[in-house]
């Protein structure tokens, strides 16, 4: 997975609360093997009409906000499906770091998947940082974020900082632990027998 | 000991390992797999080159984009016959039991998992579908999980967990007739919000919860996400008993009396300590109806659509403006005069044989108001039989009704049954987001008897009123 440093680039708001899944890619993008390409059809309705031409008021069609790698939004982004479309598309799209007051869960989660980096600021940050007219930086070793004068810090738990600092396998890091892993299945067989499953 | 909650006991027990960086490493004993969120992650194993840990703990079956018409033809839609074709592929390669789409237990997966009796107290539960809690219904700890995640649990049999926070919802007193566990879900959500329980596991408790059926539970413990929780959970107890007993996956014989023995243990001990805690009293409730694009957005039927202008927030005026924008309505406009011209009946919410039941004791003698579209889509295979071995079809298609094959179908219309721009549904499912069940179509979420009600009167009418409660 691709590591997590310092980005600098222009971020793009998008100021609604509850921006669910469904409206960063919906169904009918699902139905893809693989996880690239979905960018283009990321904010599908919102950002092109029925037809497919682009509705010039949305955010990322605006001549600055075309090459933007930081999503500003409100509370609550990424709520809804657990689909992981939704970081494939975003990053795909060539965002990298999304500031809002908070996420869902399994979105937030997802992220860390794909070397995207959720960063949780309090609403009034996010508005003034709305209002910053060129790029913003997104420094994740010093767990700040700079731009027009503006410098806040954010919280991230140290483990999750880690896997994007050094674009760690979370499987790998998990076969560390294969010992562990055996040794409770054993366990288990023994304790709670009923748990194992005879296909009939 | 200290006192533990339901969730600390079924974490306690799924702990593999405490990690130097803080995480922990959870046992994972069951996962649900279905064809959209699986292809990536079965890629994944193949390009490392990693085996499937453990097939046995799997069920897969395709839901999300299956016909609910005619299946017998194969799949039309190309894009979703790849989709089921690369899952029945992987499956085969890696031996994972898989239930076919002709086969009887086909459904939608959260159905077809409790059914089967895979579901079980006490387990972990994860699927790549945010509706998994459902199955915390069972007193299972059962969550959502993103692609990265089946794949690092078909690898591992574990997952990387942060522990959430206890929330206990306590619903007080006894549900009035003609209301339901959606009713309580909806009631919930409309006061905590869609965010309410992020970051907690949510407890179901009080008496009004345990007068719950298990398919009223599970609708409750469905919608947990709908309210922020990744899992929701209720106790086990005799009525859990006794709908597992002598479920094809279920224990048998000496092993039940040993699960059994150990699922009596399988409460928050009486002194336990919630983080948060939400009462609600359920005997006043009336019948609840969504009005805006997010499910916390909801209201009394006998209520009426809510103006703006007392949103206690300039963010939320905005919201609540685009909101009824997009859903065409006006404020002030009572709930009963909202017309429609859809109604879906079905999903993982409200797509078991107590749901179909309640929707065809409204619709019986009755028939669909005329410019409706109504679809009744069973949840699985066996809901569909049952359902005709009691006469649900008939009176549903006498009514007016299609009486449709299992699959998630137009709960969010992955496969052909999708609502056009601007038409308005009733739909027992959990989402009203924007776009969710079409481009510009515009859903009500609403329960399996109050959607009934709406197709055979055109608009929202009190289904107590038809049922003469």
């Amino acid at each position: 997975m691709d590591p997590f440093t310092v980005l600098t680039g222009i971020a793009a708001p998008l100021l609604r609360a509850n921006i669910d899944t469904d409206l960063i890619i919906p169904k009918q993008f699902l139905k893809t093997l693989v996880r690239s390409g979905l960018g283009r059809n990321l904010f599908q309705e919102i950002r092109f009409h029925a037809d497919g031409t682009e509705r010039p008021d949305f955010i990322l069609n605006q001549s600055r906000f075309r090459q933007a790698s930081i999503l500003l939004a409100g509370p609550n982004f990424g709520c809804g499906s657990s689909r992981e479309h939704a970081p494939w598309a975003l990053k795909d799209f060539g965002i990298r770091a999304i500031l809002a007051p908070s996420f869902a869960d399994i979105f937030f989660t997802n992220c860390f998947s794909n070397g995207l980096l959720p960063v949780a600021l309090p609403m009034e940050a996010i508005e003034a940082l709305a209002t910053v007219d060129g790029p913003l930086t997104v420094d994740l070793p010093a767990q700040q974020v700079r731009g027009g004068g503006h410098t806040f810090t954010f919280d991230i738990e140290p483990s999750r900082k880690a896997v994007l600092l050094e674009g760690l396998d979370e499987i790998k890091r998990t076969e560390a632990n294969l010992t562990d892993i055996v040794a409770y299945e054993i366990r288990r067989r023994t304790e709670a027998p009923w748990l194992e499953i005879r296909v009939p | 000991m200290t006192s533990r909650t339901l969730y600390d006991k079924i974490w306690d027990e799924h702990l593999v390992a405490t990690r130097s960086d803080g995480t922990s490493l959870l046992y994972i004993d069951r996962h649900l797999v279905h064809e959209v969120t699986s292809p990536q992650a079965f890629e994944g194993l193949r390009e490392a080159g990693r085996p499937l840990r453990r097939p046995n703990a799997i069920l897969s079956v395709a839901d999300h984009n299956v016909p609910t018409i005619d299946r017998e033809k194969g799949i039309a839609d190309e894009t979703c016959r790849l989709q089921v074709e690369a899952l029945e592929a992987n499956v085969q390669a890696y031996g994972v039991p898989y239930l076919p789409l002709l086969d009887d237990r086909q459904g939608i997966v959260h159905v077809v998992g409790p059914e089967q009796g895979f579901t079980l107290p006490g387990t972990t539960i994860v699927c790549g579908d945010s509706h998994t809690s459902t199955h915390g219904a069972f007193g299972a700890l059962a969550f959502g999980i993103g692609t990265s995640e089946v794949e690092h649990v078909m690898a591992t049999q574990t997952l990387p967990q942060r522990k959430s926070r206890n929330l206990r919802v306590r619903f007080e007193g006894a549900l009035p007739p003609g209301l339901g566990a959606k009713d309580m879900a909806l009631a919930l959500i409309g006061r905590i919000g869609t965010a309410g329980g992020t970051g907690h596991v949510m407890e179901f408790t009080g008496p009004a919860v345990r007068a719950l059926s298990m398919e009223g539970r599970m609708t409750l413990c469905n919608m947990s996400i709908e309210g922020g929780a990744r899992s929701g959970l209720v106790a086990p107890d005799d009525t859990t008993y006794a709908y597992l007993k002598g479920r094809p996956l279920a224990p048998k014989d000496a092993l039940w009396e040993a699960a059994l023995a150990h699922w009596r243990t399988l409460v928050s001990d009486s002194d336990a300590a919630f983080d948060t805690e939400v009462v609600l009293n359920v005997a006043t409730l009336a019948p609840q109806v969504t009005w805006g694009t997010s499910p916390q957005w909801v209201t009394d039927i006998t209520g009426q659509v809510p103006d703006p202008a007392s949103a206690t927030t300039p963010d939320d005026r905005q919201a609540m403006l685009r909101a009824l924008e997009y859903m065409d309505l006006k404020p002030g406009t009572p709930i009963e005069a909202i017309d429609l011209q859809a109604v879906f009946i079905g999903s993982c919410t409200n797509g078991r044989i107590e749901d179909l039941r309640e929707a065809a004791a409204v619709a019986r003698g009755r028939k669909v108001a005329p410019g409706i579209r109504a679809l009744v889509v069973a949840g699985s295979g066996l809901v569909k039989r049952q359902a005709e071995a009691e006469g649900l079809d008939r009176i549903f298609l006498e009514a007016g009704f299609e009486w449709r094959q299992p699959g998630c179908s137009m709960c969010l219309g992955m496969n052909d049954d999708r609502l056009a721009e601007g038409v308005r549904c009733a739909s027992t499912s959990n989402r009203n987001f924007e776009g969710r069940q079409g481009r510009g179509s515009r859903t009500h979420l609403v329960s399996p008897g109050m959607a009934a009600a709406a197709a055979v009167t055109g608009h929202f009418t009190d289904v107590r009123r038809l049922m003469g409660a």
